[in-house]
């Protein structure tokens, strides 16, 4: 069984090459041709992956002019600093900008409990109807009640202009609960039952066992759900009517549509002339916190498809 | 499982109270390796954990399902019901549910209305060359990583494929619009090649091409991580084996590399198929403009477009249930003709 803990190690196995000293002297010079064919070609889509978010990097340094002209393409031409101040001094840029903070952690708060309580409960193999229960989860990611129901139900329950429009409809994803209940059905059964003797019932245990050696999949878990909360941007354009209460993502939805204009340049002539690089700038600094993070993130995420997917 | 901590605590639980049913019925209960004898000793009681027992026993555990379980209700199997509403005229304002029963009104009306045909098949389209053109790809690069002798090699272009996937969907549109400006990298590649620059997001002939390509660039990276885990769990042995057989490389690819990750690559068509028709709605809002609905509009965008755009409750609800049903279908028989045919399946 795969652990959080044994992942990495899972992960280096698996890199290491599975031809060792004994190929034939016959093929050796095709497979060293294949291999430096090979190695190129990963660098070529490595670079082509990594391309837009050069470019993207260029067009937010540099000025307009050039941008139209086409001439930003991997540097900066005309470096320019002032956009990043006109963007960074817009009110309604850090408005929204706290908005996607404040969303993501109450939505996060409020899926880390509603996953990691259902996913305790039905780890336990005792539990009566316990299959019933992970069978009402699971046919939830084949069928749903579509678009229109809820956001009819959304609007009816009075949730729409508050954070719950974005944490409660999304509350559990089923990928991460079967993800959790997996990682739950491993673990230490002794630890448990010696929890039990000492008398902790089944909160006890949750919280002063289970919990606190569940770190790594707590923290993958987390991870998942901020992202995508961090990300995403449909709900709020849904449910918010005011750009008061937009996210960051709909602040920048609306600028690339052209539906709004940051501040600092709205109705003055410029306004469409630094679209372009105003436009770059605050794709920048959205992802910038994802970008930053990313390196140091990127393997609990990588750990934590991989426990998903032992159970398949 | 009969080394279940808790199977062992409801045993001790059932001794202190010398109730020898209780016993019998944790044991039973825990799903475990039941012997005849359990089984001719619940029959003989004639009882088996009933739901009173086991409420009592375990409500610990049933009190943390509760909430969980009004989310699953309310947020995921009300709209179900919701859906009703596709076969009754809706009110804003009104019941979910809907005023009065019209019948199949709403079917008939989207199955006469031309628009919706065109949709059809542009979802169609778009789902297939999703299917056929991107799902291989995550195999192929996931194969071609396997080859590479340098951890340090490996690990960076594994970093480097992953990065798009963690990018809102809110940012790849704009990168995408970035690209493909008149004055964008694409098109200066086609001048500096002595073409005439091309206005992509106007032109509907070219978005399923810049679709389809963004759906590349962000998906295939992180979808090699599951045939990576795949790959590694192949016996070094096999390889050995068919070497001494005289198979090369190539051979040794196709007779022990692809049948050796052919589970994971039978559950993730699967998965793909049965999403086949729910084709990237997000990016497809963000990225189309009534110039480019001839090739871009699908149904989940349409029926957006008549259902929140101009309220027409029930006949979009009519419409996302169809779209909803056949992808049930697709998944459902997928699933069957997999589990006959190849022998692996979802459940």
């Amino acid at each position: 069984m795969v652990t959080a803990e044994n992942v990495t190690h899972l992960d280096e196995r698996l890199s290491r090459p599975t031809v060792h000293k004994t190929r034939t002297v016959k093929d050796t010079r095709a497979y060293r041709a294949f291999r430096a064919v090979n190695a190129t070609l990963l660098v070529l889509i490595a670079a082509v992956t990594l391309y837009p978010f050069v470019n993207l990097v260029a067009q937010a340094f540099s000025s307009e002019a050039y941008i139209n002209a086409g001439q930003v393409n991997l540097w900066p031409k005309g470096f320019n600093v002032t956009t990043f101040n006109l963007v960074m001094g817009d009110a309604m840029f850090w408005r929204n900008y706290q908005n996607t903070v404040y969303y993501t952690v109450v939505a996060t708060l409020v899926a880390m409990v509603l996953t990691t309580t259902f996913a305790y409960a039905i780890s336990k193999y005792h539990l009566k109807g316990r299959k019933v229960f992970i069978g009402i989860a699971v046919f939830t990611m084949f069928f749903n009640g579509g678009l229109i129901p809820n956001y009819v139900l959304v609007n009816e329950l009075g949730l729409r202009n508050s954070v719950w429009a974005i944490a409660l409809p999304n509350a559990i994803s089923v990928f991460n609960l079967l993800v959790m209940k997996s990682f739950f059905e491993n673990f230490s059964t002794e630890l448990e039952e010696a929890a039990e003797i000492d008398g902790l019932g089944t909160y006890g245990k949750l919280w002063r066992i289970v919990l606190p050696l569940s770190k790594a999949v707590i923290a993958t878990m987390v991870l998942f759900y901020s992202v995508s909360f961090w990300n995403s941007w449909f709900a709020a354009f849904l449910y918010m009517d005011h750009r008061e209460l937009y996210p960051v993502t709909v602040y920048l939805r609306n600028l690339i549509a052209g539906a709004t204009s940051v501040d600092g340049a709205a109705g003055s002539a410029e306004a469409t002339q630094i679209a372009a690089n105003v436009k770059a700038v605050t794709m920048l600094l959205t992802v910038l916190p994802i970008v930053c993070l990313y390196p140091f993130l990127q393997r609990y995420f990588v750990s934590g498809v991989m426990l998903g997917s032992v159970k398949q | 499982m009969s080394t279940d901590g808790v199977t062992a605590s409801g045993g001790a639980q059932a001794a202190l109270a010398h109730d020898p049913a209780a016993a019998a019925a944790a044991r039973v209960a825990d799903g475990g390796p039941e012997g005849p004898a359990g089984r001719a000793a619940r029959k003989r009681r004639g009882g088996h954990l009933t739901w009173r027992r086991a409420l009592r026993r375990d409500w610990q555990l049933y009190s943390l399902l509760i909430l969980p379980l009004i989310f699953f209700a309310i947020f995921r199997y009300l709209p179900m019901f919701g859906n009703v509403i596709a076969f009754r005229r809706f009110r804003p304002g009104g019941s979910i549910f809907g005023e009065e029963w019209v019948g199949l009104h709403y079917v008939r009306m989207f199955i006469s209305d031309p628009t919706f045909w065109n949709v059809f098949q542009n979802t169609l389209i778009l789902g297939v060359l999703s299917l056929v053109i991107i799902f291989p790809l995550p195999i192929v690069l996931a194969l071609m990583l396997n080859e590479l002798r340098s951890q340090r090699f490996k690990r960076i272009i594994q970093t480097i494929s992953y990065l798009p996937h963690f990018m809102s969907i809110v940012i790849v549109a704009g990168l995408v619009f970035q690209l493909t400006a008149i004055r964008g990298t694409v098109n200066q590649v086609i001048t500096g090649l002595g073409g005439d620059a091309i206005g992509f997001m106007q032109l509907p002939e070219w978005f399923r091409t810049i679709y389809i390509s963004s759906e590349i660039w962000q998906t295939v990276g992180w979808g090699t991580i599951l045939y990576l885990a795949a790959l590694s769990t192949i016996d070094p042995q096999l390889y050995e084996a068919a070497r001494i057989d005289g198979a090369n490389r190539l051979r040794q690819t196709w007779h022990v590399t692809l049948p050796g990750i052919r589970p994971t690559m039978v559950v993730l068509l699967i998965l793909n198929i049965g999403t086949f028709m729910a084709v990237g709605f997000e990016k497809i809002l963000l990225l189309y403009n009534p110039l480019l609905y001839p090739t871009a509009d699908v149904i989940a965008t349409y029926l957006y477009r008549v259902g929140i755009g101009s309220s027409q409750f029930s006949y979009a609800t009519a419409i996302g249930l169809f779209e909803a049903i056949i992808g049930l279908t697709l998944v459902l028989s997928a699933n069957a003709i997999s589990r006959r045919v190849v022998g692996a399946s979802l459940w």
